[in-house]
C-alpha cells in the first residue's frame, strides 16, 4: 500500500469515527438533561409538591399545586381554543381548498409556526391583557392556543392528504355527501396521525414559558377564575431556578423533572401510536 | 332536487348545483372550514398589525436609528436595539458554529454508517431532544453549563487563545458563549433530523458509483453523498438559525442581562427575546413599551425571513428527484 | 504492468500494453447471504482474461448479486455475508484492501449514475481520488476515446453530465470506470434503460474494450448475450446451472433448465 493510500485509510477511519462520536454526543444530551433533573429533582419530590401552595424561601412543606392546576387550566383552555380551529383549518386545506387560497393559508400557517413564542406573547398582551387591564389565564390560553393552531392545522392536513383518494371515492360512490365522506371515512382513516399531531402540539405548549410571561403571569395562591393571574408550572420553574434560594432551586428541579417527564412521555406515546398505526396499515 | 349519487369530487358550478350542495350540507361544511382557515389569516394579520401599531411610539421617535442605537436607558428615554440584535446574532452564530459540524457529522453517521435499527433508535432519542421545553434547557444550563464554562472551558480558552479579543476578558460563566452553547444543544436535533433525511434521499447508486471507483467510504460520503444533499442540509441550518434567534427562556437564564455590546464571548450580554422576557412587565409608558414591542417586531421580521429561506431550501430538496449542479 | 502495485499508470505506459493480461477472475464455492437468506449457492466460475463473459437468468436469480460480490460493492448493504473465495490472479479479493480491489475491478451500473458534476470532473473523479499524478486532461481524453464518447463531448467537457442523453450518460459512466485502468470491467445490465441504437453502440464498445480488459456483463436480454459474449453462465434461483461457451449454451445446452430458459418457456 502506498503512503497515500495509507493516509486515505487513516483519514477514513478518523472521520467516520468522529461522526460516530457526534451521534453519541447528540443522543447523550437527552439522557444528561433527563438524568440531571431526575437525580436532583427526585429528592425534592413529595406529596406536598402536588398538594400544597408555594411558600416563602426557607419555609418547608410548600409545593406547586397551584402551578400544576394552573398549567392544566391554561393548557386545557388553549386546547379548547386551538385544536378545533387548527383541525378545521386543516380539513379545509386538505379537502376543500382552492389552489391559491390554500397556498396562502398554508404559507401563513407556516409563518405563524415560525414566530418566536415570546412574540406571540406580545400579541396576546396587546389583544387580551391590555384591554382587560390585567393578566389572566385567558390571555395565557389565547397565546398558547395561537401556537397550537398552525401546528394542528398542518399536521391534520398532512395526514388527511395521505389518505388515498380511492377511500373518498368509495364513500362518494355509495351516495355519501362530501362532508359525510370526510367525517365518516377520511378522518377515521387519518385519526392516528391527527391524534399524534394534537398530542405533540399540546405537549409543546404545555412546556412553553415565554408566552405566559406577560399574559397569565404568576400567582402565589390559587387563582379565583380565568380572569386572574394564574400560576403555571413552566413559569414557576423559571422564577425559582433563577432565584438565589437553595430550597427554591430544589423545587425548580423537582418541577422541571415533572414537566420534562410529562412532556417526554407524551411525545413517546404519540410516536408509538403513530408507528403502531403504520404497522397496522401494512 | 339533485340525487346524492351524482355528487363528485369536483362539484359542478351553477345555481342549481349550489343549492344541491347546500342541501347536502357540503357547502356549509366548506364555509365553516373556510371560516377557520380565514381565522388563521386574520390572526396573523392581526399579529403583524398589533406589532406595528404598538411600536409606533418608538418608531416615530427613533426611526431606523432604533436599529443602530446602542443605549438602552429607560430612565432617560433612550432606546436602541443594537446591543440586543448583536447579542441575538452572536449567540445564534456561536450556537450554529458548534451545532452544524456536530449535527451534520451525526447525521452522516446515522444516514450512512449506522445499522438501520441503531440509526432509528438514535434518531428517536435525538428527536425527543426537540421536545424538551426551553425552560428545562435553561435550568440545566444554569446549574451545569455555567459552572462548567466558568471553571473549565472558558479559562482553558483564555489560556490557549486569549490573544483573540473574543476569548479575552473577565470570566463570569454567564455570557454570550454559554448562551451559544445551550443554543447549539437546542438546535442540534433539527439539524440532525433534517440533514439525515436529506442524506437518506441520496440515490444509493451515487454512493456506489464512487465506491466502485476505489473511493473510501468517507471519500464517497464527503465527495458525493453530502454535496447531493446539500440543499436539505443548508435548509436545516437555516431552520436551526431561525429557532435559535427566537429562543427565549434558556438564553434569558444564561446570557447575563447586560445591555451593552462586548467583543469578548465571555462577557455578559443581552438578546432580544431575553430583554422582552425580563423587562416587558416592568415597562411603563408608551415609549418604553413601544420600544420593547419594536424589538419584538425586529425579531419577528428576522425569523420570518430566515424561516422562508429555510423552507425554500428544504422544499427544493424534496421536490427535485435528481440533483443538478 | 498490473494494478497490483496500486499505482495508477501514466498515459504513456498504456500504449505498450501486452494483448493478453493477467486478470482472470475466479469464484470458488461462493455462498452469499442477505441476513439469513441464502442468495447464492456454491458458485464456482472462472472468467477468462480478455474475453466477454455474460451472466444470464430470470429476475431474482442472483446474477447481479454475484456480480456485486466480485468488486465487493455488495458490502454496502447491511447484514450480508460471503463464504468462499473470489480470486483475482489467484489472490483472494475478499481479504485484500477493498479500495485497491476496486481500482482493478471497475463497475458500470444498471441505471447510469453520473455525478452532478461536469463531464470532465466525472471522468476525472476516480483519478483524483486515487492520487493520479500526470495530466488529467490527457487521461480524461483517453478514457472518453476508449468509451467512444470523445467526439460527442470534446467541445463541452465543462457542461453538466446531465445534459447528455441516456445512452451518452452510460458511456460516460463507462469512461469514468475506464479512467482508472481497471483489469476487469463489470457491467450490471448496462443497456436495460437504453434504446436499441444506444444499446448497439455500447455493445460495439465492449468488443473494442475486451482486448485491454476482461469483461463480465449481466444481462436479462438473451440476444445481447448471444451477440457479445464469448462465454455465458446461466443462473437460476441462486445457483449456477450451466457455464460454457456461448455457442454451446445457446445451441446445445446440456441442462434442461438452460434449454427451458433459452427457448422462452419461462421469463
Amino acid at each position: 500500500m502506498t503512503l497515500r493510500d495509507r493516509w486515505r485509510k487513516i483519514v477514513n477511519f478518523v472521520m467516520l469515527s468522529l461522526t460516530g462520536v457526534c451521534a453519541v454526543v447528540a443522543v447523550s444530551m437527552l439522557f444528561l438533561i433527563l438524568g440531571y433533573l431526575v437525580y436532583n429533582g427526585w429528592k425534592s419530590l413529595d406529596w406536598n409538591f402536588f398538594t400544597k401552595l408555594p411558600l416563602a424561601p426557607g419555609e418547608t412543606g410548600g409545593g406547586m399545586a397551584n402551578a400544576i392546576v394552573g398549567s392544566v387550566d391554561i393548557v386545557a383552555l388553549a386546547t379548547l381554543f386551538g385544536l378545533p380551529v387548527g383541525f378545521m383549518a386543516g380539513v379545509y386545506l386538505a379537502e376543500f381548498g382552492g389552489k391559491t387560497f390554500s397556498g396562502l393559508v398554508r404559507y401563513t400557517a407556516d409563518l405563524l409556526n415560525g414566530v418566536p413564542s415570546i412574540v406571540i406573547g406580545i400579541f396576546a398582551w396587546t389583544v387580551v391583557v391590555r384591554p382587560m387591564h390585567g393578566f389572566s389565564a385567558l390571555a395565557g390560553a389565547f397565546a398558547l392556543g395561537l401556537i397550537l393552531i398552525p401546528i394542528t392545522a398542518r399536521s391534520t392536513e398532512q395526514f388527511m392528504v395521505s389518505v388515498p383518494q380511492t377511500l373518498r371515492e368509495g364513500a362518494l360512490a355509495l351516495g355519501a355527501s362530501k362532508w359525510k365522506s370526510i367525517a365518516t371515512v377520511v378522518v377515521p382513516a387519518a385519526y392516528r396521525g391527527i391524534a399524534t399531531g394534537m398530542i405533540l402540539g399540546v405537549a409543546r405548549i404545555a412546556g412553553e414559558t415565554a408566552p405566559l410571561l406577560f399574559t397569565s403571569l404568576n400567582n402565589q395562591f390559587w387563582s379565583n377564575g380565568l380572569t386572574q393571574e394564574t400560576a403555571s408550572l413552566p413559569y414557576m420553574i423559571f422564577i425559582r431556578a433563577i432565584s438565589p434560594y437553595d430550597d427554591w432551586r430544589r423545587s425548580a428541579w423537582a418541577a422541571g423533572m415533572v414537566l420534562l417527564v410529562g412532556v417526554l412521555l407524551a411525545n413517546i406515546a404519540a410516536r408509538l401510536i403513530l408507528s403502531r398505526g403504520i404497522e397496522v396499515q401494512k | 332536487m339533485a340525487s346524492p349519487a351524482t355528487t363528485s369530487a369536483r362539484s359542478p358550478s351553477g345555481a342549481r348545483a349550489f343549492f344541491a350542495r347546500l342541501a347536502s350540507g357540503d357547502e356549509i361544511a366548506r364555509l365553516i372550514t373556510l371560516a377557520f382557515a380565514c381565522g388563521i389569516l386574520l390572526l396573523t394579520v392581526a399579529l403583524v398589525w398589533q406589532l406595528w401599531v404598538h411600536s409606533a411610539a418608538a418608531r416615530h421617535k427613533f426611526g431606523l436609528g432604533f436599529l443602530t442605537g446602542t443605549d438602552w436607558d429607560p430612565v432617560s428615554g433612550q432606546f436602541g436595539a443594537l446591543p440586543f440584535i448583536y447579542g441575538t446574532v452572536i449567540t445564534s452564530a456561536v450556537g450554529l458554529l458548534i451545532a452544524v459540524p456536530l449535527g451534520v457529522g451525526a447525521a452522516i453517521f446515522l444516514a450512512e454508517l449506522a445499522q438501520p435499527r441503531l440509526s432509528s433508535a438514535f434518531t428517536f432519542f435525538i428527536e425527543l431532544l426537540a421536545a424538551v421545553p426551553s425552560v428545562i434547557y435553561g435550568v440545566f444550563a444554569i446549574f451545569t453549563l455555567v459552572p462548567l464554562m466558568r471553571d473549565y472551558v472558558e479559562p482553558f480558552l483564555k489560556r490557549t487563545l486569549g490573544f483573540l479579543p473574543i476569548f479575552s476578558g473577565y470570566i463570569l460563566g454567564v455570557g454570550y458563549l454559554t448562551a451559544g452553547v445551550i443554543l447549539s444543544v437546542m438546535t442540534l436535533p433539527f439539524i440532525i433530523s433534517i440533514s439525515r433525511e436529506a442524506l437518506l434521499e441520496v440515490p444509493v447508486e451515487q454512493r456506489e458509483a464512487a465506491l466502485a471507483l476505489g473511493a473510501t467510504r468517507w471519500e464517497s460520503t464527503w465527495h458525493v453523498v453530502v454535496p447531493w444533499a446539500r440543499l436539505g442540509i443548508f435548509g436545516s441550518i437555516f431552520l436551526a438559525l431561525a429557532r435559535a434567534l427566537g429562543e427565549t427562556m434558556a438564553v434569558t437564564m444564561v446570557i447575563g442581562n447586560d445591555p451593552t455590546i462586548h467583543a469578548s464571548l465571555f462577557a455578559p450580554g443581552y438578546a432580544i427575546a431575553a430583554i422582552l422576557a425580563n423587562e416587558f412587565t416592568e415597562a411603563t409608558g408608551d415609549l418604553y413599551q413601544g420600544s420593547l414591542i419594536a424589538l419584538g417586531l425586529v425579531l419577528f421580521l428576522l425569523t420570518i425571513v430566515i424561516n422562508a429561506l429555510a423552507r425554500l431550501l428544504i422544499v427544493a430538496t424534496t421536490r427535485r428527484g435528481s440533483a443538478h449542479p | 504492468m498490473t494494478m497490483g502495485t496500486a499505482k495508477v499508470p501514466s498515459p504513456s505506459s498504456a500504449a505498450g500494453k501486452p494483448v493478453t493480461q493477467p486478470g482472470k477472475l475466479k469464484a470458488v464455492n461462493l455462498n452469499f447471504y442477505y441476513g439469513n437468506y441464502k442468495a447464492l449457492h456454491d458458485i464456482s466460475l472462472e472468467v477468462p482474461a480478455n474475453r466477454i463473459t455474460a451472466l444470464i437468468g430470470p429476475s431474482g436469480c442472483g446474477k447481479s448479486t454475484f456480480l456485486r460480490t466480485l468488486n465487493r460493492i455488495s458490502e454496502t448493504i447491511h447484514n450480508t455475508r460471503v463464504e468462499g473465495q473470489v480470486l483475482l490472479d489467484d489472490e483472494n479479493v475478499l481479504t485484500v484492501d477493498v479500495t485497491a480491489l476496486r481500482r482493478r475491478v471497475g463497475m458500470v451500473f444498471q441505471k447510469s449514475n453520473p455525478f452532478p458534476k461536469s463531464i470532465f470532473d466525472n471522468v476525472a473523479y476516480g483519478l483524483k481520488v486515487n492520487g493520479f499524478r500526470g495530466s488529467l486532461k490527457d487521461a480524461v481524453e483517453r478514457s472518453l476515446q476508449r468509451a467512444a464518447l470523445w467526439d460527442e463531448v470534446k467541445d463541452k467537457l465543462q457542461k453538466s453530465a446531465y445534459a447528455l442523453s441516456g445512452g451518452q450518460q452510460q458511456r460516460l459512466c463507462i469512461a469514468r470506470a475506464l479512467a482508472v485502468d481497471p483489469e476487469v470491467l463489470l457491467l450490471d445490465e448496462p443497456c436495460s434503460a437504453l434504446d436499441p441504437i444506444a444499446t448497439a453502440k455500447i455493445e460495439d464498445l465492449l468488443f473494442t474494450l475486451k482486448d485491454q480488459c476482461t469483461i463480465v456483463i449481466v444481462t436479462h436480454n438473451m440476444q445481447q448475450a448471444a451477440r457479445v459474449a464469448d462465454r455465458t453462465g446461466f443462473f437460476l434461483l441462486g445457483k449456477l446451472i450451466e457455464y460454457n461457451t456461448t455457442e454451446i449454451i445457446f445451441k446445445t445446452p446440456t441442462k434442461q433448465e438452460t434449454e427451458d430458459y433459452i427457448t422462452g418457456r419461462f421469463g
